[in-house]
């Protein structure tokens, strides 16, 4: 054997793989992490980030070596723990579960503090958010990277309302929602003809000029400084001001969406987002619209944002730009996307642990985001079903390939 | 001051070329909206500023010669082509087959990694970019072109006619041009098309840490977010001139900043950033194969 053919065998065999690869991570983050200054020019953070890629390929080899390749083998783990719940879930009986699930949630914050009831109050914001980003991205896999934009609408909708016109929190609700709508259904127009990932980074720039503009609209938005003061929501004469009472307000809000976006799931509309989604030609030729329904995708997704951002205005009582940046698009597609695409209980769970886990661990702060896309990179990787996959990408996305029931045919279509 | 406005556009239209041709490549070869490529050229002007700073921190060159320069372009071009070419091995290559949004959201991922990888091991705050450029730049009526603007000018010139070359009369580029039209005819007539992806990401990066670097010396300053905003304008580039069209990202890049420089000096500095936006939707509406780039809003 020629002596580089010996070269490559040896770095295709596990260990000296491994080696190479964490060796040359560090040596890639060695000019960013070390300092002259420092003892030893601070070469011990380049080596930790070598022994942490070692440490994880060498998981992935103890995982990969009982069968299979690594990520497959991964897969069916996630599987079978997944089918493991669903088993337990069927046994219970579904309806028993969701009274357990909604008493505990009516229940449990009535013995918390007025902190962690702020926090619950968080996780349905983002709940009410995720459900309906998961309906443009998860059910008609339109990537949307200015959702938050729509958020933005909502608040700004009863901010200017509410401090200038004096309309009340109820009389915005629906308004927030429509006016969300309309703004999704105006951006939806213009980029409809064009492929996914063009809607992504124009989408992208949605949000960004929504931001400027209310950043720099000094005379209506009042520009950085936002707008103060805003009014608390009434109902009959009862005003919400405690923690406990605003909770109570999103749950609404949360049971709510939790109910429409599992009735558009298993609906006409809900089977064409996800025919548009896995197919748009072939999805086209079973005589779906496509235009009119990815404007419904927009326009219904876009809704949920503007509820949610009326309810923000309203608790918080006072809004401005730097709520709604690009990173919290980013942050809300990351629930949809770990708790996975299209699946109502894997959305609430992701908008949970995207809430909770940085809460818990608060010393942790600065490396929030940088986990956030490690774990975006990840989970497309190895699992790219999301924790709790839907009923149908379970069968698109099974252990059996990454392969999408339609495009399988074809192959078999072309093998045999 | 339509002369000034002219100039500065150009100068900033080169940058954006750059980047965008970055984005062109990768999109006409695998058809992915590389996100993280602005998160490269923000490396490279990094890179700039570590290698400037570890070379008269030792002493090992004065840092106003030329030498000091050319290591920092080499060290910022070495470090974000393997960089790029890392990236597409860990994030993308093993999302070939999947769906089209995965890749993307990979991409988003990688985006923001690198973007608060930075942030933590170097800091959020500005850096100052050492001033190597002492030039008095020329003088004429209307207005003054600086050494820096005439120098980000030319290197870019050369590193497109340069590219033009190496895609058009060697055998790689020759066998990334095959890969672009039809990856698998390509691999049926030999050509390994794992080596050519990987190429590609290596040149669009080296092309995106040569513009970081001009950019850091240009303005004076750079943070880790850089790349965000100038990762959408190169794309708005890209789009502008037709995406997968390499001349088109040069053109693109061109216009876009002269529209930019336009802009800013006769309508409004303060939605400088909305102007490529505003762009970029009116050439989805109107055109969305961009200038010079065949019709892409159709293909199956």
């Amino acid at each position: 054997m020629p002596a580089s053919r010996r070269s490559i065998a040896i770095i295709q065999r596990p260990f000296p793989r491994i080696i190479l690869t964490s060796l040359w991570f560090g040596l890639l983050s060695l000019p960013l992490m070390m300092e002259l200054k420092a003892p030893f020019f601070g070469l011990e953070r380049p080596l930790l980030v070598s022994a942490g890629v070692a440490v994880a390929s060498l998981l992935r080899l103890v995982v990969s070596q009982r069968g299979g390749p690594g990520a497959e083998r991964f897969q069916r783990l996630m599987g079978a723990i997944g089918g493991a719940g669903r088993d337990l879930v069927g046994q219970m009986n579904r309806r028993v579960l969701y009274v357990v699930a909604l008493a505990s949630a009516v229940v449990i914050p009535l013995g918390l503090n007025r902190y962690h009831i702020d926090i619950l109050t968080q996780v349905g914001i983002y709940v009410t958010l995720a459900l309906g980003l998961n309906i443009v991205v998860g059910l008609a896999g339109l990537l949307d990277l200015g959702y938050v934009a729509f958020y933005a609408v909502g608040a700004y909708t009863y901010g200017l309302l509410s401090t200038r016109v004096g309309l009340s929190f109820w009389e915005v609700l629906p308004l927030g929602g429509l006016l969300a709508a309309i703004f999704g259904v105006l951006l939806g127009i213009p980029v409809l003809r064009l492929r996914g990932d063009y809607l992504a980074i124009v989408t992208l720039g949605f949000g960004e000029m929504i931001r400027i503009t209310l950043n720099n609209w000094d005379s209506v938005t009042r520009g950085p400084n936002g707008i103060l003061g805003i009014a608390r929501p009434k109902m009959l004469g009862f005003i919400f001001s405690t923690p406990i009472q605003y909770y109570y307000l999103i749950l609404a809000i949360v049971l709510l969406t939790i109910f429409v976006v599992d009735r558009l799931n298993r609906s006409r509309i809900g089977r064409a987002w996800t025919a548009m989604r896995d197919d748009e030609v072939a999805a086209e030729a079973m005589g779906i619209n496509l235009m009119r329904t990815k404007l419904l995708a927009f326009g219904l997704g876009a809704t949920w944002a503007g509820f949610a951002g009326v309810f923000f205005a309203g608790k918080m009582t006072f809004i401005s730009p730097e709520s709604f940046t690009f990173f919290e698009s980013v942050i809300i597609l990351c629930m949809v996307v770990l708790g996975g695409m299209g699946s109502v209980p894997g959305v609430i769970l992701g908008a949970c642990m995207l809430v909770i886990l940085p809460e818990m661990m608060r010393q942790f702060a600065l490396y929030r985001m940088l986990f956030f896309g490690g774990a975006m990179v990840v989970m497309m990787v190895l699992r790219p079903q999301g924790l709790i996959a839907s009923s149908r990408r379970r069968i698109a996305l099974g252990p059996k390939g990454r392969q999408g029931p339609a495009s399988a045919a074809v192959t078999s279509l072309q093998t045999g | 001051m339509l002369v000034q406005q002219l100039i500065n556009g150009l100068t900033l239209g080169s940058v954006y070329a750059l980047i965008a041709l970055g984005y062109t490549m990768v999109y006409g070869i695998i058809e992915l909206i590389n996100f993280a490529h602005g998160e490269i050229y923000m490396l490279g002007a990094y890179m700039g500023i570590i290698s400037f700073s570890f070379l008269t921190t030792l002493h090992l060159t004065s840092p106003t010669s030329g030498a000091t320069f050319l290591i920092m372009m080499i060290v910022a071009v070495l470090f974000c082509g393997a960089c790029g070419v890392t990236m597409e091995r860990v994030a993308y290559r093993p999302l070939r087959s999947a769906s089209r949004l995965s890749p993307l959201i990979s991409a988003l991922g990688v985006s923001i990694f690198l973007q608060n990888f930075v942030m933590l091991a170097q800091g959020p705050r500005d850096k100052g970019f050492p001033h190597l450029f002492s030039g008095e730049g020329i003088d004429f009526p209307g207005g003054r072109i600086s050494a820096i603007q005439i120098f980000i000018m030319a290197t870019s010139v050369i590193m497109m006619v340069g590219l033009q070359l190496l895609v058009h009369s060697t055998t790689i580029g020759k066998a990334m041009r095959a890969t672009a039209q039809d990856k698998q005819m390509a691999s049926l007539v030999g050509i390994d098309v794992d080596r050519v992806i990987s190429v590609t990401f290596l040149i669009g990066s080296a092309l995106a840490a040569v513009a970081g670097v001009m950019v850091g010396m240009y303005y004076g300053l750079i943070n880790f977010f850089i790349g965000y905003i100038a990762g959408i304008k190169a794309f708005t580039a890209a789009v502008l001139g037709g995406i997968g069209n390499i001349p088109g990202a040069m053109l693109g890049g061109l216009l876009l900043g002269l529209i930019e420089g336009l802009g800013a000096g006769y309508i409004s500095s303060e939605y400088k950033d909305v102007f490529a936006f505003a762009i970029l939707v009116m050439v989805l509406i109107f055109r969305p194969s961009g200038l010079l780039g065949k019709d892409i809003s159709g293909r199956v």
